[in-house]
C-alpha cells in the first residue's frame, strides 16, 4: 500500500474581525494510504473541517496555510498555483458536504449538477458522463437512478441528496474521497441508508477517505484510523478499534463516555405521587393552514393526530421520532402556541385553555418550554442578566436588588460563571448558550419543563452535560420532564418512559428499560435498530428491511 | 462575590471621516435653525437694498432677493423651517411607520393584511400629487405640512419594518417570550425592535432627504411655507427670475438643500461600526 495522503507540520491561521491572528491547526502530522478510510473526529471549533479542506489545498475566506506541507499523491499542495489546485479538486480530491441541501443549486436538474465536474474538467463527452452518472446511481442504491436525475434537489428526501452529493463526488473518480459530516444532519432511519452505500462504494473502489464527525459511533463504521482532535491539536490517532477500546487521552475517553450518556438514578417515588398525573394530553389533534369549513373545522396539514400521553410528577417522558413526525407541534400546543383542533390538555388536574393568551399568568409559569437552537432562542441584543431576569420580573415580580441575587443563583445553578451577566448570546459557546436557555426556563420556578431537541445541536461531550444538568436539576427542583428528541441515546439516558411517533400518531409507549427488546410496531423496532453503536461491526451486521411500514396517517 | 465589569466592546461609536464630516454639516444647520433669530443680520421681512438680486457684498454677505431682501437672514431663517418640518415630518412618519409595522409583524392575520394593503394604497399615490391636493384643500399651515409629510412617507416605514420585523418575529426568541404571556407591547419594544434599530436609523436618514426634497418642491410649487416666512425650497422659487443674473440669491438656497441631503447621506453610508453591525445581520 502507498501513502496517498502525507501531511506534515500544518499550520493553519485565521484573521479575526478585530485583526488578531488566531491558530487553528497547529502542526499536523498524517498519513493516509491507499483504500484506507481517516477520520477526523472533535468537537465543533476543533479544526477538523480546516484540516479536511487543506487537503483540497482550500482555506476558508480568512484562513491562511502558514507553514507545512500537504503532500497529495507526491505532489505538494502548498506550492500548485491555483490552476494547478483547480485542476486537482474534483478529479483527484473530491468533497462531500455536510448539507446537501444547500450544496445543490435548487434551480438545476440533479443530472446536469452531478455531471457538472465532467463538464468542467473536460473528462468525458455529456452522454457518457450521464451514463457513468446513472452507475453511480445505482451503485448508491438510490432509487429509479434512470430517471431519478430529471428531478429538482426539492423533489428527493435528504438522505437521497446526500447520497447524490456523493455521486457528485465520484464523477472525477477521485483517489481521496472527503465526507465532511455527511450524516449529521440526517435522521438516525436515514442515516444507516446513507452510511451503507458510502462504505460500499469507498470499499469496492479501493479510494481514500477521510471522514470528518463528531459522532465517533459514526466514525466507527466508516473508518480504519481515527484522529483525535481538539482546539487545532492532534490529541490522538490509532486504529478504530484501538481507540474505541484502549482510548489513550483523556478527550477520547469523554467521547467515548458520551456515546452513552450515564443512565440517570431514577427519583424516588415520592409518597402519593401515583394518583394524579401532572401532566395529561388527550387526543390532541393539531396542525397548520386554514381551517375547513366542514364541521369537523380541522387545519389543512395535519402534523399531530389523536395524541394522548400522561407525565406523572417527577418522571420523565421522551418523545421520539423522525423530523416531520410531529414531535415538535406537539410541545407547542401543549405549551398553547398552536391552538389544537380537538382533545384537551390538563395540567394538575385543570384544563388549560388552548391558547397562550387565554392561559393564567400561574398556568403559563408552571409548564415552561426550552427550544432546540439556542441561537435562535436568545435575543442577540440582551445581555445574559436581561434575559434572566426578565421572567422574574414578570411571573414574580422581583426587582432591583432581588433580581441580581436571583440571576446569579440560576448562574449558579446551571453551573455558568457569574461573570457571564454581562455578556451577550454571541460571546458565549454553543453549550452556555443552551444553559442559559435553560436557566430562563427555571426562573419561572416551573413543575414541567418541556425540552424540543435541547441537546440536538450540541456536541456529543457538550450534550452529555447538558443532559447531567437536566438530571441534577430534578433532583433538586423536582421537575418533571417532556423531552422531545430525535436521538434515542438522550432519550434512554433521561427518560423513564418513552414515546414513539411516527407520521404524527403515537404508535407505541414503553418504559424506557424495555425499549431495546420490548417495542412492538414495526417502525419503533427499526427506529431502536438504526441507532449507530460503538462496535466497529455493527453496520455491516444490522438487518433492515427499508420500505415496509405502514402509512401511519391512515389508521 | 465576584462579578467582573461589563467587558469593553471592541468597536463603539466612531465614525471615519467622510462620515464625521457629513454629521458636522448636519450639526451646523442644526444649530444655525436653532438659533437663527439671534444671528440674523437683517429682520427677514426688511428690505435692506432697493437693488434687487444684488451681488455679494460686505453689506449684503449673499446678496438681496428678487424684493431686496438680505438673503442671507433669509437662508437663515430658511434653516429653521426646512430642517425643523423636516425633522418633524421623519420622526412621525417613522415612529408611526416602524410602531404600526411591528406590531402588524406580530398580531398578523387578519389585522396584518388590512393594515397592509390599507398602507399600500397610501403608497400607491405619487407622493407630489397627494401633498399638492391636501395642501390645496385644507390649506398650508406648518401643523398641515408635518401631517402631509408623515402621511407620505409612513407606509413606506411601515413596509420596512415590517419586512425585518416578520424575520424576527419567527424566531425561537420571540416564540419563548410569547409562551411566556407577553404582551404585544413587550414583544415589539424589547424583542422586536432592538433587532432592528439599525436598519431603521439607515431608513430613517433616506427617508430625512426625501422630505426635505419633497418639502422644498412643494414650497417651490408655492404649496409651502407661506410668505413673508419661506424655506429653502420656496427661496429657491421665489428668486428664480434672477438665474439669469446669475444672482446669489437662487444659488444659495440650492446649495444649502443640497448641502443638508448629501451630509445626511454622508452619515448613513458611514454609520459607526456598532449600528452598522446590525444592519448585517
Amino acid at each position: 500500500m502507498s501513502t496517498v495522503v502525507e501531511v506534515r507540520n500544518l499550520h493553519v491561521t485565521a484573521l479575526t474581525d478585530s485583526g488578531r491572528e488566531v491558530e487553528i491547526l497547529k502542526g499536523i502530522d498524517l498519513d493516509i494510504a491507499d483504500g484506507e478510510t481517516l477520520a477526523l473526529i472533535g468537537e465543533s471549533g476543533s479544526g477538523k473541517t480546516t484540516l479536511a479542506l487543506t487537503l483540497m489545498g482550500y482555506c476558508r475566506a480568512g484562513c491562511s496555510i502558514t507553514g507545512g506541507q500537504i503532500r497529495i499523491a507526491g505532489r505538494d499542495v502548498t506550492v500548485m498555483s491555483e490552476t494547478e489546485r483547480a485542476a486537482l479538486r474534483g478529479k483527484q480530491v473530491a468533497y462531500v458536504p455536510q448539507s446537501a441541501a444547500a450544496a445543490f443549486d435548487p434551480l438545476q436538474k440533479i443530472i446536469d449538477q452531478v455531471t457538472e465536474v465532467a463538464r468542467i474538467h473536460g473528462l468525458m463527452p455529456v452522454r457518457a458522463a450521464r451514463k457513468k452518472a446513472v452507475e453511480l446511481f445505482r451503485a448508491l442504491a438510490l432509487p429509479d437512478p434512470e430517471t431519478i436525475g430529471a428531478r429538482y434537489p426539492h423533489q428527493v428526501s435528504g438522505g437521497q441528496l446526500q447520497r447524490l452529493s456523493a455521486a457528485m463526488a465520484l464523477m472525477g473518480d477521485p483517489e481521496i474521497m472527503i465526507f465532511d459530516e455527511p450524516t449529521t444532519a440526517l435522521d438516525v432511519t436515514t442515516q444507516i441508508e446513507v452510511l451503507r452505500a458510502f462504505k460500499s462504494v469507498i470499499r469496492s473502489r479501493n479510494m481514500a477517505g477521510v471522514y470528518v464527525s463528531h459522532d465517533l459511533a459514526v466514525v466507527a463504521q466508516m473508518a480504519d484510523r481515527i484522529l483525535v482532535m481538539q482546539d487545532g491539536e492532534m490529541q490522538e490517532i490509532g486504529t478504530t478499534q484501538r481507540i474505541l477500546t484502549n482510548p489513550q487521552h483523556e478527550y477520547t475517553e469523554a467521547l467515548i463516555a458520551a456515546v452513552h450518556p450515564a443512565a440517570r438514578a431514577l427519583a424516588e417515588p415520592r409518597v402519593g405521587e401515583a394518583d394524579q398525573p401532572i401532566l395529561e394530553v388527550e387526543r390532541i389533534t393539531a396542525g397548520y393552514g386554514s381551517v375547513g369549513k366542514g364541521k369537523d373545522r380541522m387545519p389543512q396539514m395535519i402534523a399531530v393526530k389523536d395524541v394522548s400521553l400522561r407525565l406523572m410528577p417527577g418522571h420523565n417522558l421522551g418523545v421520539i421520532g423522525e423530523s416531520g413526525s410531529g414531535k415538535s407541534t406537539l410541545a407547542r400546543t401543549i405549551a398553547g402556541l398552536l391552538p389544537q383542533a380537538s382533545g384537551s390538555v390538563r395540567f394538575k388536574g385543570v384544563e388549560l385553555p388552548t391558547t397562550v393568551q387565554q392561559r393564567t399568568k400561574g398556568q403559563l409559569r408552571e409548564l415552561q418550554i426550552v427550544f432546540q437552537s439556542a441561537d435562535t432562542a436568545l435575543n442577540p441584543n440582551k445581555s445574559v442578566r436581561s434575559i434572566l431576569s426578565r421572567p422574574l420580573r414578570f411571573y414574580h415580580g422581583l426587582k432591583g436588588a432581588e433580581i441580581n441575587a436571583r440571576v446569579l443563583e440560576l448562574l449558579d445553578k446551571v453551573h455558568l460563571p457569574r461573570s457571564l451577566m454581562h455578556r451577550l448570546p454571541g460571546e458565549l459557546s454553543g453549550g452556555q448558550k443552551q444553559r442559559v436557555n435553560l436557566a430562563r426556563a427555571l426562573a419561572a420556578e416551573p413543575q414541567v419543563v418541556l425540552c424540543d431537541e435541547i441537546t440536538s445541536a450540541l456536541d456529543t461531550v457538550v450534550a452529555a452535560a447538558i443532559l447531567e444538568l437536566l438530571g441534577e436539576l430534578q433532583r433538586e427542583l423536582g421537575l418533571s420532564y417532556v423531552f422531545i428528541s430525535h436521538d434515542l441515546k438522550t432519550i434512554e439516558a433521561i427518560c423513564d418512559q418513552v414515546m414513539v411517533m411516527y407520521h404524527g400518531v403515537k404508535v407505541e409507549e414503553m418504559p424506557t428499560s424495555r425499549m431495546k427488546e420490548g417495542a412492538e410496531h414495526p417502525y419503533s423496532r427499526r427506529l431502536i435498530s438504526s441507532v449507530p453503536q460503538l462496535d466497529t461491526g455493527w453496520l455491516d451486521g444490522v438487518t433492515q428491511e427499508p420500505g415496509d411500514l405502514p402509512a401511519a396517517m391512515d389508521g | 462575590m465576584a462579578i467582573s465589569i461589563p467587558s469593553t466592546r471592541k468597536y463603539g461609536f466612531r465614525m471615519n471621516v467622510v462620515g464625521a464630516f457629513g454629521a458636522l454639516i448636519i450639526l451646523f444647520w442644526v444649530a444655525i435653525a436653532i438659533f437663527a433669530p439671534h444671528i440674523t443680520p437683517y429682520p427677514v421681512g426688511k428690505i435692506v437694498d432697493f437693488n434687487n438680486f444684488a451681488p455679494m457684498s460686505s453689506k449684503d454677505l449673499l446678496g438681496t432677493d428678487y424684493l431686496g431682501r438680505d438673503m442671507l437672514s433669509r437662508i437663515i431663517m430658511g434653516a429653521r423651517y426646512t430642517v425643523g418640518i423636516s425633522a418633524a415630518g421623519v420622526t412621525l412618519a417613522c415612529t408611526i411607520g416602524v410602531t404600526l409595522g411591528m406590531i402588524a409583524a406580530v398580531v398578523g392575520g387578519i389585522f396584518d393584511n388590512v393594515l397592509s394593503r390599507f398602507m399600500d394604497a397610501l403608497l400607491s399615490m405619487p407622493s407630489l400629487l397627494f401633498g399638492l391636493v391636501v395642501v390645496a384643500g385644507v390649506g398650508s399651515s406648518i401643523k398641515v405640512l408635518i401631517l402631509t409629510l408623515a402621511v407620505i412617507y409612513a407606509p413606506g416605514s411601515f413596509r420596512f419594518a415590517r419586512s425585518l420585523a416578520v424575520n424576527f418575529n419567527a424566531m425561537d426568541f420571540v416564540t419563548v417570550a410569547r409562551a411566556r404571556g407577553e404582551g404585544i407591547l413587550y414583544l415589539i419594544s424589547e424583542e422586536i425592535f432592538p433587532n432592528i434599530i439599525g436598519p431603521v436609523f439607515a431608513d430613517f436618514g433616506l427617508r430625512f432627504v426625501f422630505i426635505v426634497l419633497l418639502l422644498s418642491g412643494l414650497s417651490f410649487l408655492g404649496l409651502g411655507v407661506q410668505p413673508p416666512q419661506a424655506d429653502w425650497g420656496a427661496l429657491v422659487r421665489q428668486n428664480l427670475g434672477g438665474l439669469s443674473y446669475g444672482a446669489p440669491a437662487v444659488v444659495f438656497p440650492s446649495i444649502a438643500i443640497a448641502s443638508l441631503t448629501i451630509a445626511v447621506n454622508m452619515v448613513i453610508d458611514n454609520l459607526p461600526q456598532r449600528i452598522r453591525d446590525r444592519i448585517e445581520q
